[in-house]
């Protein structure tokens, strides 16, 4: 039986509280990121990624000693980005236990600092995020800052060019679909994973345990999802939950074989 | 109490993380005395081979580390601490431990379908062989890997659990009090806990 990874994607904020946005917009309160891993511990979750939203559009770099707070109760791999600027942020973070750093803002800028980080921790320790969006005038293109900053870039091309640098994984992240509840975006997920031979996480949109599978029969190699896995349903309130190991099973691993 | 080995090869918090959730006294060190004098020993490591059996050289921990085990120390490797249990690697030109009559060799990538990369990265599911102190009972358990070399037992007997990457392959090994798992069990939540409660109640 194939193992596919379904990853909860926390988002903090500057002043380091759980929060989930629409569309890296609008944004909820959901509560304290510690006890959300606590809880992800005890549902046997694959991987976790937390991500600082806020990091980037500050200019500064990851809050070490709150992503600290974090690490240390999850009993699991997890990545971390958020401001991660250099090769010396990166060794900081792996210090604190993290498996994985997710680059950005700064990597699609400087695509030296995926390969840096690369030589030195290998490919697997190294994601790089693309988050994009539709343009006005039709196509589509990578945004950094958290939506904030225009690269002009298609996320199949800025996919190659990070893994050309040395990226071991790639995100594939629609912020149009960001906490919409409206699937995935299949068109590009399966595009990006058909451009580059590293692992593809599909990202953005998914409302429930049936939209893994054709993201994943689309080649992406894993499924992340942050509405889904703290809120009890559209428009009704916060609960950290994750699919038992059960429906897993039949509906997705064991689909694929 | 127990020692976890110090030569700057990965990071050991999320094991004394672990340890100390589950109510275990854990202390890392790099301190040739204390690690002659330990009660239970716990070699971590991710990196390459040749720089870590080095780097354990180098602080004057490889001797202690033989005498400690040679009394009838407990002794856990994890990942790569695991391979240096072995008498050598593919990966590398220096002679490992030898504690275990195993080699350590890299994945035959000619019986890996292409969709199987490697380093193989990613929780699997593993069986425990029945016989072994170390063994855990868990049910349907699984565990989290990161490795591109696997260990290769002389005596099959010496194989403590087993998964698959493209072929099956030795995960753990058990040889009197020399343990060794390739997995990570201090990232692979109750199911790791388990394989740590395991090793510090024996």
């Amino acid at each position: 039986m194939r193992r596919i990874r379904v990853i909860p994607v926390l988002t903090i904020d500057r002043e380091r509280r759980l929060v989930k946005t629409v569309a890296f917009g609008k944004r909820t309160y959901i509560g304290d990121p510690i006890n959300a891993v606590r809880i992800f511990n005890t549902k046997m979750v694959d991987e976790i990624l937390l991500l600082d939203i806020d990091a980037s559009v500050d200019g500064r770099g990851p809050s070490f000693e709150a992503i600290g707070d974090i690490v240390e109760e999850a009993f699991l791999p997890m990545g971390y980005g958020g401001g991660i600027r250099s090769v010396d942020d990166a060794a900081q973070l792996f210090q604190l236990g993290l498996e994985k750093v997710v680059l950005s803002s700064e990597a699609l800028a400087n695509p030296g600092l995926v390969t840096a980080i690369a030589e030195r921790f290998g490919a697997q320790a190294v994601a790089v995020s693309l988050p994009y969006a539709k343009k006005l005038l039709g196509g589509q293109q990578v945004l950094t800052r958290s939506g904030k900053s225009k690269t002009g870039q298609a996320p199949v091309e800025a996919a190659k060019a990070m893994v050309a640098a040395g990226a071991g994984e790639i995100i594939v992240y629609s912020i149009d679909r960001d906490g919409k509840w409206s699937g995935y975006d299949l068109a590009t997920a399966t595009a990006v994973a058909e451009a580059v031979d590293v692992p593809v996480v599909a990202c953005g949109g998914a409302a429930g345990l049936g939209d893994f599978l054709p993201a994943v029969q689309g080649g992406a190699s894993a499924v992340a999802a942050s509405s889904l896995f703290v809120y009890r349903a559209p428009n009704q309130g916060v609960l950290i939950s994750y699919p038992d190991e059960a429906d897993l099973k039949q509906q997705l691993f064991q689909k694929l074989d | 109490m127990i020692t976890i080995v110090d030569y700057d090869a990965g990071n050991p918090r999320s094991i004394i993380n672990m340890l100390q959730y589950l109510g275990h006294r854990a202390e890392l060190t790099g301190d040739p005395d204390k690690v002659a004098k330990a009660e239970r020993l716990i070699l971590p490591g991710v990196g390459k081979f040749d720089w870590g059996m080095q780097r354990l050289h180098d602080k004057g921990l490889s001797a202690p580390l033989d005498e400690a085990v040679k009394r009838g120390v407990p002794m856990l490797g994890i990942c790569l601490g695991a391979q240096l249990l072995t008498r050598g690697s593919e990966e590398g030109a220096l002679p490992g431990f030898g504690w275990v009559p195993a080699t350590t060799v890299a994945f035959d990538r000619s019986r890996l379908d292409t969709r199987l990369k490697v380093p193989h990265i990613g929780w699997a599911d593993t069986g425990w062989n029945a016989g072994h102190r170390m063994a855990v009972d868990t049910p349907e358990a699984r565990y989290y890997y990161v490795h591109s070399f696997h260990i290769a037992c002389d005596d099959p007997r010496t194989e403590l659990c087993h998964t698959v990457h493209g072929y099956r392959f030795t995960a753990g090994v058990e040889r009197d009090n020399v343990f060794g798992v390739q997995f990570h069990p201090e990232k692979s939540l109750s199911f790791g806990m388990a394989v740590l409660s395991r090793y510090a109640g024996l």
